[in-house]
């Protein structure tokens, strides 16, 4: 079942998300600050968190390939409202300084987009990798200028292994992807970019077998603000995508590794602010309760297959029926029933090993 | 009398009658219980839905919660949200905030033994955009309504109607009048929810006006409360499985299909039904 979704583009809708969480559903794209140079961009399919600065830009996913555009263009506002002319006011005396200066010099060309970090393989979150890519710029010296011709061209785009081997690799009855679209650069367990980017360190961790076997979570670690993909959604139970390698235990210890990253500024509220798949913002107390529910519901699951309970005799026994009004859907790709049956075919892959 | 001085005449009559359709609720309040009491400080019984207007799905979380959640390390500092913190047993700070240019109010702010700061704009602000962040005091705007204050309240974190496992969502929202009676504040809440409730819920808690109160600092750490608790475990109850539902309905003779809650017990009517149904049997 999985399969035929993913071959039918399924996860890269996003329609029946986000009505129930009040995410923008009219076909364009909204930004919100979340905190120093980190935003947070809607409405362009998955959601993208952008770091824009001083170092220039870096994107956690591309959404939708038909909002490039549009998300683009917010990218660029964002440039312009954040550009500087790059001087400060000298408050000392000084030979050739002169504070006037700051008062006089424009502002400086919008610093390229250098980064797309990509959390998973889907549509909705690297459908805009080519042309997001396209417009931006890699720095590079030394050898690689030598030996590789084209290394500067475009914004390098990070992954997990896993997702470049899917990407490389689709399904059957589906196109290749340009290779302009495919990450440029993998790592397997976990990578840290090796200089801070507009202030931040920039962690990007492995969850193995979660919502895929390629998720990643992105760390900003002085604005303290987490990018989670689609491990985490305030609209909707979690998608797992069995047929690559996604698992509801993986999201389960996702969601634990998120919360073990985070601390709350001041009564369980604000501190490490996190951005989710699809839906609004959030911080660890909105992680807390989603691992909750999330939890529960394996369990109640888990122990109707510990009795030998069959799928259909699970989605009889509504194991989800205090959250449906939350999270569930009766229509749409993803349904309450597709959630229980891959949370029941998690759990029973899981007793037969 | 020169033109200027009866415009300025006129502005000040106007000035002081806007001044005059809004009542100052700043000051310290500490609360009054009276039925309410029982719940509100040693706090409800488990199994105790009456008067609830709760739905299926309310009833099953609550059926399925254990107090053990609160010992998770993400839960133990957890304040009551908006909603709710009004039937806590914490005594109440309301300050103003005063735009030093116009004088004017443009905020009042609430604060409670174990809460977060309140803000109700009063400028008119509009609310944040659906995507933003959701808090336990969610986002208040205030409007009046001659001597009464009108507050409407979104962006609320979720939180419960009742501490027996009775959930209220993130998708709620809150209408609140705040009443001011000499030395006496009466807070009407109205929740509306609609995945827990059928219909809203209205309560109305009283406070009176203490003017020796403080209300102290109230720091709270995170410890391990439960010793070698695997990590990822979240204490629940499965469906069918809890004992104590039915403990409140046996404990005050209370019929059993009434402690469920729902809709219908908030009104006066149920009694008629369950005594008629009693009666039959």
């Amino acid at each position: 079942m999985m399969a035929a979704l993913w071959a039918a583009g399924a996860f890269g809708q996003t329609q029946g998300l986000g009505q129930k969480d009040g995410v923008p559903q009219d076909g364009e794209v909204h930004v919100l600050h979340v905190r120093g140079p980190i935003y947070m961009i809607l409405g362009a399919g998955g959601n993208v968190t952008a770091s824009v600065g001083q170092d220039g830009v870096l994107l956690v996913d591309t959404g939708l390939a038909n909002m490039s555009d549009k998300l683009l263009a917010a990218v660029r506002q964002l440039q312009r409202e954040t550009a500087t002319n790059g001087l400060t006011e000298n408050r000392f005396g000084a030979e050739t300084r002169s504070s006037e200066r700051a008062l006089v010099d424009t502002e400086g060309p919008p610093k390229p987009i250098r980064y797309i970090i990509n959390t998973h393989l889907h549509p909705d979150h690297v459908g805009g990798n080519e042309k997001i890519s396209k417009a931006g710029r890699t720095l590079t010296g030394g050898n690689v200028t030598g030996d590789i011709a084209n290394a500067g061209e475009g914004a390098a785009i990070l992954a997990q292994q896993n997702v470049l081997n899917r990407m490389s690799k689709p399904a059957a009855n589906q196109p290749a992807i340009p290779f302009a679209a495919l990450p440029t650069d993998t790592y397997h367990r976990d990578m840290k970019l090796s200089h801070f980017f507009n202030g931040d360190g920039i962690h990007l961790i492995h969850e193995p077998a979660a919502h895929t076997d390629g998720d990643t979570i992105v760390h900003f670690r002085g604005s303290d603000v987490i990018a989670t993909g689609d491990i985490f959604l305030t609209n909707s139970y979690p998608i797992v995508d069995l047929a690559n390698g996604g698992n509801i235990n993986g999201i389960i210890g996702a969601l634990n590794d998120i919360l073990d990253r985070s601390i709350a500024e001041f009564r369980l509220e604000g501190g490490t602010m996190v951005v989710p798949g699809h839906g609004r913002l959030c911080d660890s107390a909105d992680v807390a309760y989603y691992r909750d529910m999330v939890t529960i519901i394996r369990d109640r699951i888990e122990d109707m297959v510990r009795r030998d309970m069959t799928l259909e005799q699970v989605k009889a026994a509504q194991p989800t029926k205090d959250y449906d009004g939350r999270y569930g859907a009766a229509s749409g790709f993803w349904t309450t029933d597709k959630f229980i049956e891959a949370v029941y075919r998690s759990v029973a892959g899981e007793k037969k090993r | 009398m020169t033109r200027s001085w009866m415009v300025a005449g006129v502005l000040v009559c106007w000035s002081t009658w806007q001044a005059a359709a809004q009542v100052d609720f700043s000051g310290e309040w500490a609360p009054r219980f009276y039925e309410d009491q029982p719940e509100r400080v040693p706090g409800p019984e488990l199994g105790d839905y009456l008067g609830l207007p709760i739905n299926e799905a309310g009833r099953m979380r609550a059926d399925t919660w254990d107090a053990s959640l609160l010992t998770l390390p993400e839960w133990q500092c957890r304040p009551h949200s908006a909603d709710y913190i009004w039937r806590g047993p914490s005594n109440l700070r309301i300050s103003q905030e005063v735009d030093p240019v116009t004088r004017e109010v443009t905020a009042f702010h609430a604060e409670w033994l174990r809460s977060v700061d309140r803000p109700v704009y009063l400028d008119g602000r509009p609310h944040p955009p659906d995507w933003s962040a959701h808090t336990w005091a969610g986002f208040s705007t205030g409007k009046w309504d001659g001597d009464m204050l009108t507050t409407r309240v979104t962006h609320l974190k979720e939180g419960y109607i009742r501490r027996n496992g009775i959930a209220r969502s993130d998708l709620a929202t809150l209408t609140e009048h705040w009443i001011r009676h000499g030395e006496f504040l009466t807070v009407v809440t109205i929740v509306t929810d609609p995945v827990y409730l059928t219909e809203p819920f209205i309560r109305s808690t009283d406070y009176e006006l203490d003017v020796h109160q403080q209300v102290p600092p109230y720091p709270c750490e995170v410890v391990e409360e439960v010793e070698d608790r695997q990590r990822g475990t979240v204490p629940h109850l499965l469906p069918g499985t809890n004992k104590f539902v039915f403990e409140f309905a046996k404990k005050y003779g209370v019929p059993a299909e009434a402690a469920r809650g729902g809709a219908e017990t908030m009104y006066p009517e149920y009694q008629l039904k369950i005594q008629k149904s009693a009666d039959k049997h």
